[in-house]
């Protein structure tokens, strides 16, 4: 059960960085309507650079683990290397590689932090 | 009902361990009689239908043909209203591009494959079983779309008094039922249920992919225009004009699914003789099991009714259904996870997505067993 180790349910039951930024400068939301995952991001960016970020929303473990684990590595990251980050660094905060119909779990958040710090 | 001995991928081992199929309702899985029957199409007699006059083509013409008897009986129809096609979904659409109809009613337990089609091509309005018919339905109604058992709630409508009522409302209003869900399970009728339309799929009922079936009231099939044009349907073709062949072959243009409908007909001799009325015995007893045993786990509410088909869509607190689903997979019980091709049902619940376990004639008490013990590891993992 290589997907569901502590780690991964850790964050699912413990999200970082879970809730509102009161001094968030960005939004952005992404949903999967077939599931229902849905995650809304607030982010405070200062000098190209993310200077806090909150989310919130619901789905399954693996999107909610991977939500709370990206916030936590983009934190202090530069937009334009946010910009760089792919699946293959989702899979590496994770720890696993994701089967087809669990990989658009995994990359809502991403996504929604991209979308929200493009053109920024 | 013991019967699993027929069905070659029970056998089957995955990570050594056996599998635990549990989406029936998806897909039924087949038996060695029907996989051997259309093995004999592709070895014994290949040709096409209804144009040699060699003996290979007579022999497929005639198995071919033996199916469509085979399933009117089946449902106490005659074979010239029994029209195949690739799936339910391509009834319906047959139906929703043949009648082109204004104004339809369907309920908001439809499958998509009973909703889409009616409100993209039609004015939809949608019923709620727990209101009374003439709430939605008028005069103007032109089709009333009801499924026969939801995918999702397992709850069995009563066809025979719905038709009633809306006939009673709009005697030229046609209904059209989906018995996806329904004929693979339980004895049907349509003689009985007094329905317009009835389509199904051979792939539910132990059957191959690939071959749906529409049943039509003869007088209706008559009148419709078709829906493909092209060979095998025709009589005669000219430079200005085409004569099309009678019901039900003016439906099946182009080379049908030969060995699909020939393996449809030994499902149906399979499940004919289980005889629907212990399929059903079976899935009952299945049902009343699994709701005594869904106690055992705490957090885990199914929706819909206690006396139902073989399906249940359910929840469990702070478990997203994926992770039900891909969880259980470790131990190779296989389960669905979304909304089930029902998305306005789910809205109307309240619910994004559920897991469903479903169940047919080689499911066994042990199976639900390991069901529920992989339900109550995923509870302690998550709690």
């Amino acid at each position: 059960m290589d997907l569901y180790r502590e780690e991964i349910l850790d964050h699912y039951k413990h999200p970082r960085n879970f809730g509102h930024l009161s001094g968030a400068n960005i939004t952005s939301e992404e949903m999967n309507p077939s599931c229902g995952d849905r995650v809304m991001i607030e982010i405070a960016v200062s000098d190209q650079e993310i200077a806090d970020i909150r989310f919130s929303g619901q789905g399954c473990a693996i999107n909610q683990a991977s939500a709370s684990m990206l916030t936590e590595k983009v934190k202090g990251m530069k937009i334009s290397d946010i910009m760089k980050l792919t699946l293959y660094d989702v899979e590496k905060l994770l720890g696993t590689t994701l089967t087809p119909s669990r990989v658009k779990c995994a990359l809502l958040p991403l996504e929604a932090i991209q979308k929200a710090v493009y053109g920024q | 009902m013991n019967v699993r001995a027929d069905f070659p991928q029970l056998t089957r081992f995955i990570n050594g361990k056996p599998i635990v199929y549990l989406d029936s309702t998806a897909t039924s899985l087949k038996p060695r009689s029907v996989i051997d029957k259309i093995n004999e199409y592709y070895t014994q007699y290949t040709a096409n239908v209804f144009r040699g006059i060699y003996t290979t083509s007579e022999e497929a013409t005639s198995e071919y043909e033996k199916a469509r008897e085979k399933v009117a009986t089946f449902i106490h129809a005659t074979p010239h209203e029994i029209v195949f096609t690739r799936s339910t979904t391509e009834s319906l659409n047959l139906l929703a591009y043949s009648l082109h109809p204004k104004e339809v009613v369907a309920s908001i337990l439809e499958h998509h494959s009973n909703f889409v089609p009616w409100q993209q091509l039609s004015y939809l309005t949608v019923w709620d079983p727990e209101k009374p018919i003439d709430s939605v339905m008028t005069n103007k109604t032109d089709i009333f779309a009801i499924t026969a058992v939801s995918n999702v709630t397992g709850i069995i409508m009563p066809i025979k008094d719905i038709v009633r009522t809306v006939k009673g409302i709009n005697p030229k209003c046609l209904i059209v039922v989906d018995a996806a869900q329904a004929v693979p399970h339980m004895p049907v009728d349509v003689a009985d249920w007094g329905a317009d339309f009835v389509a199904f799929s051979s792939h539910k009922m132990l059957g191959p992919t690939g071959v749906g079936v529409l049943w039509g009231r003869r007088q209706l099939l008559e009148e419709m225009k078709p829906f493909n044009y092209g060979g095998e349907m025709i009589s005669e073709v000219h430079v200005d004009r085409t004569v099309f062949k009678e019901p039900p072959h003016k439906f099946e243009a182009g080379t049908p699914h030969i060995a699909g409908v020939i393996g449809l007909g030994a499902a149906v001799d399979y499940l004919t003789k289980l005889g629907m009325d212990n399929v059903r015995k079976h899935e009952e007893e299945l049902v009343s099991y699994a709701i005594k045993k869904f106690k055992e786990v705490r957090g885990l509410r199914f929706v819909g009714p206690d006396i139902r088909s073989g399906v249940f869509a359910f929840t469990m607190e702070k478990v997203h259904p994926h992770d039900i689903a891909q969880i259980l997979n470790e131990d190779n019980i296989f389960v669905r996870a979304g909304n089930h091709c029902a998305m306005p049902l789910h809205e109307h619940l309240g619910i994004v997505a559920t897991a469903r376990a479903s169940f047919y004639v080689y499911t066994t008490k042990e199976d639900i067993d390991a069901l529920i013990l992989g339900l109550q590891k995923i509870q302690k993992l998550f709690s």
